[in-house]
């Protein structure tokens, strides 16, 4: 059974049917082509897929796009403004918090979650905040790195 | 020349389009007309196929066919030529034996549920000592054993070292399968175009190879395959081998006339991908009393599962760690792999040598407490040197292992004042901080608290482990080279193609910095193509920590060719002879003459442009001078240069949980001089991650051949909560056959983690930890057992 919703994506309003059963992920990537959110488990356990919605950071695969009418998304892709990297993207870019770079759009959106949240975390407040973000190349050292960074440049 | 690039933290080229979200990786990669396949695989771990109907699921809407045995080619592929896309004689839970291809993965997944099968039960065999006992079934009767392979190896004379030595030590240890994790879990687009020729958008390390083994896989000429590689979501060896799932795709491809993706759920991924072979082994060791290493003895038995890859291999490696980590005058090793009715196995970064540095640096501990020695100066005392030359062959050029030695006893003398305030080693001109041991890079500063804060049950420790590793390539195929070729073009940029593969590690940016500084241009001025094997040279794979060293000298020679002609045109039009130029900022300049100058752009333009005109393209093909070991003996030069690193691990053990927490991990590595030592770090911190996991948490849980935790929650990976303090000593030795002096990196930052906690568990609370992962549990036991040896 098809359901119409509304989803507003990076500032656009998104009209589309959708399966009841896909999930926010599902949708995202297969039908509105937005391929930065990853599928890493499809059970939310390693964060590749984490948008921000309403303000909230969630793994996207563990939610029904369904239940989500109306709602606020931000995804990786609209983390960029006028061609240029948002400061958290030019940090991980700049410190050496990519390599393979799968985990990398998750983290994108979970970093600014934790600084939307809480501008000037220390170290620890920051590593608990993106334990759900698995990386398996950068031992997170350099990733860290980019967000204590950008919370010391906002100051 | 200088050295305006070489050595800068010169941030991943494609670093911008991760971060933005617009990098496309398998995943991603969507075709017109794509259909999803999805592979059936056995229920029983041994079992023959007698009826197989599919009549159902092929009349599922969507179902476009169901392939099954009968649709395999007639050849077999693979490291040990023993397997077919689908099997009518499973020897494996993961044993492919039918696969739907639907307009989506839910119907094909579906379909795969209406498909009936009967299967005829064969006894299982899960240990290796029962595959290896009188009489087993045979798992592949073809083989006429179960014993695949033995490795049996050594050098000088055992009974002559046992009788030199003052003390010998001996341990059994327990090693794990563990996995790799990519992030990006395994996938495949495979599409068959009208000429019948094959294009695979894959995310293997070896294109190469691939292309050849699809060709016999599948029974069509190589050239009619063509391997284009996607970005990576991890690899770390997962991509070394040709696996049943590559040819399936392009066997549904061929079938349906329609490009197939085959996408792997993380459990499958688990559950059908390659793992760590787990491990018994026994080594014995000794040493004089002046602390000179006498002999060491070690013998493995690995289980490699039901089928054989590359990750068979690795006993090469885990012989090199004991027969060359450190002068040993005498030495055995003798491996045997075995087939069983478990996991497949395979290649995992470090390629034997998480292993046998574990079981090697415990023994080195032990001889150490012994002799009553410090387990550094012994350490120090037998390192490998540079210019020499091991029993077993290898040639060492370049070799900082003391350095780094003494790099993280200097990073430990810090962790003592936490450990043993009262006994630190070398306090005696005050009290040593991290931040002031020179060089040293902390990348966390959750600072342990102080010893006197801790309570009772909390006990600290420190241990060391050094690591010997392959920075040369490792001639494992008889060609261990890597191609490229450097085009300037009219505009003056430059593209450097490649033969190597960027795989996150950030090779392609190496490569540019290389091509970059020969030819004096920006890097911004470098494009470099690596993905397609109709385009680019040859190169036998990204493995070995060798892509640096090889493609690295690959690059390197292309760009000296395209300079040579660069300068040849430029000579030319300004009139001086080739030896007066030289190549920075985009321009050819006459040295001695100030302003006299052509832009690489004029030089490219006035070279094509002309009658009988020439484009500027440099080639280069690398292999180095090295051997294939001797195929009775081992024993040659694999590589043509060798790595060295050592670590410190200080822990933490709760006495009453049985839980150890790593609070720092120092790590120094001898990489030749570093092209990008952003990027060496970033290999160092990431290798450690893996390197913890290793010791302390990953394990496959595997029973009667079935996968228990295939999932991330229960197969656990150090998160960033978990992860000490990294530190990171980058020790530059230049090697003479590096380009600039580079060694490779890219697997020494996990080999030594484990050996270096199990040491420092053995410093806070007196157990030898001889089984991976050293879990709560496991460690809980071994205080208990001492516990009660104390009381008899």
């Amino acid at each position: 059974m098809k359901t119409l919703i509304t989803l507003n994506i990076n500032g656009d309003a998104r009209e589309i049917y959708i399966d009841a059963r896909r999930s926010l992920l599902d949708i995202l990537r297969d039908e509105l082509a937005l391929m930065g959110a990853h599928r890493g488990c499809d059970s939310g356990d390693c964060g590749a897929c984490t948008v921000i919605v309403n303000g909230q950071p969630v793994t996207s695969c563990m939610m029904l796009a369904a239940d989500w009418n109306g709602a606020e998304i931000l995804t990786v892709e609209g983390m960029a403004k006028d061609g240029q990297l948002h400061p958290i993207q030019r940090a991980l870019v700049e410190k050496g918090g990519i390599q393979c770079g799968f985990c990398t759009p998750g983290f994108v959106m979970n970093i600014k979650a934790l600084l939307d949240e809480n501008p000037k975390p220390t170290e620890a407040e920051a590593r608990a905040w993106l334990a759900g973000n698995l990386c398996r190349c950068t031992g997170y050292a350099k990733i860290i790195e980019a967000v204590m960074s950008v919370a010391e440049e906002s100051a | 020349m200088t050295d305006a690039l070489i050595g800068q933290r010169v941030p991943k080229l494609d670093a911008p389009s991760k971060a933005a979200g617009k990098t496309i990786y398998g995943h991603d990669v969507r075709l017109p007309s794509m259909l999803h396949g999805r592979i059936l695989y056995s229920r029983y771990a041994h079992a023959k196929i007698i009826r197989m109907d599919t009549s159902r699921a092929e009349k599922l809407r969507g179902v476009k066919c169901v392939l099954t045995p009968k649709d395999n080619p007639p050849h077999r592929f693979g490291y040990g030529k023993d397997n077919k896309p689908f099997k009518d004689i499973a020897r494996s839970l993961r044993d492919e034996i039918a696969g739907v291809v639907a307009t989506d993965a839910d119907i094909a997944e579906e379909a795969l549920s209406l498909i009936e099968v009967d299967y005829e039960l064969l006894p299982n065999i899960f240990s290796p000592r029962e595959a290896l006992s009188e009489g087993a079934l045979l798992i592949h009767p073809e083989h006429k054993s179960n014993l695949f392979q033995r490795y049996n190896y050594s050098h000088g004379d055992l009974a002559q070292g046992e009788s030199e030595s003052a003390v010998v030590v001996e341990e059994k240890f327990l090693l794990p399968y563990v996995s790799h994790v990519c992030m990006e879990t395994s996938v495949v687009v495979a599409q068959f175009d009208h000429r019948d020729h094959l294009t695979l958008w894959s995310t293997t390390q070896i294109p190469f190879l691939l292309q050849r083994d699809l060709s016999e896989a599948l029974g069509i000429p190589g050239s009619n395959v063509r391997i284009i590689q996607t970005a990576v979501g991890g690899a770390f060896g997962r991509g070394l081998d040709i696996y049943p799932y590559e040819p399936i795709a392009a066997l549904m491809s061929r079938k349906t006339g329609q490009p197939v993706r085959v996408a792997f759920s993380r459990e499958e991924e688990f559950l059908a991908g390659p793992a760590r072979q787990p491990a018994e082994v026994t080594v014995r060791a000794g040493a004089k009393a002046d602390g000179t290493l006498t002999f060491r003895d070690a013998s493995c038995m690995l289980d490699i599962g039901a089928y054989v890859s590359w990750g068979t291999v690795t006993p090469l490696v885990m012989m090199e760690t004991t027969a060359s980590l450190y002068q040993v005058p005498h030495a055995r090793f003798t491996a045997d792999c075995v087939y069983t009715n478990n996991l497949i196995t395979g290649a995992m970064r470090g390629y034997g040598n998480p292993q046998s540095t574990f079981f090697i640096e415990t023994l080195m501990d032990r001889l150490a407490e012994a002799l009553k020695m410090d387990p550094v100066n012994f350490r120090i005392m037998n390192a490998n040197v540079p210019n020499s030359e091991t029993p077993q062959g290898l040639v060492i050029t370049s070799c900082g292992l003391k350095e780094c030695l003494e790099a993280v006893a200097a990073s430990a003398d810090s962790a003592r004042m936490n450990v043993y305030p009262e006994r630190s080693r070398r306090n005696e001109g005050g009290r040593l901080v991290l931040s002031e041991v020179e060089g040293m890079t902390v990348t966390a500063n959750i600072k342990p608290s102080p010893f006197n804060l801790q309570p009772p049950h909390i006990k600290r420790g420190i241990g060391f482990a050094s690591t010997l590793n392959v920075g040369g390539g490792a001639r494992i195929y008889r060609s261990d080279g890597c191609g490229a070729t450097v085009k300037v073009d009219d505009f003056g940029h430059v593209t450097l193609v490649t033969g190597s593969t960027e795989i996150g590690q950030g090779s392609e940016t190496a490569l540019a910095q290389i091509v970059a500084q020969t030819l004096g241009v920006k890097i911004e001025n470098i494009t470099v193509l690596n993905s397609d094997t109709d385009i680019k040279p040859w190169d036998v794979g990204v493995h070995a920590s060798r892509t640096t060293f090889i493609a690295g000298n690959a690059a390197y020679l292309a760009a000296v060719d395209a300079r040579n002609q660069i300068f040849e045109t430029a000579a030319q039009l300004l009139g001086v002879g080739v030896d007066q130029l030289s190549a920075s900022a985009g321009q050819v300049t006459v040295r001695d003459e100030a302003g006299k100058s052509i832009s690489l752009e004029q030089v490219a333009r006035r070279r094509h442009f002309k009658e009988g005109g020439k484009v500027i393209l440099g080639e280069g093909w690398y292999d180095p001078p090295t051997q294939l070991v001797d195929k009775d003996t081992y024993k040659g030069n694999i590589s043509a240069a060798y790595g060295f690193g050592a670590q410190m691990a200080e822990v933490e053990v709760d006495i009453e949980t049985g839980k150890v927490r790593v609070l720092r991990l120092a790590c120094a590595n001898d990489v030749g001089h570093a092209i990008n030592p952003m990027a060496v770090e970033g290999q160092i911190e990431g290798g450690a991650q893996m390197g913890l996991g290793y010791a302390l948490t990953e394990e496959l849980i595997v029973k009667d051949g079935k996968v228990l935790n295939p999932d991330l929650l229960d197969y656990r990976l150090f998160t960033s909560a978990d992860m000490p303090i990294i530190e990171t000593r980058i020790i530059e030795t230049d090697d003479p056959g590096g380009p600039f002096g580079a060694k490779g990196v890219g697997e020494m930052g996990g080999t030594p983690t484990a050996a270096a906690i199990a040491n420092a568990i053995y410093d806070a609370v007196g157990v030898r930890m001889t089984q991976l992962p050293m879990t709560p549990e496991r460690v809980l036991a071994a205080l208990d057992e001492k516990e009660k040896r104390a009381r008899v």
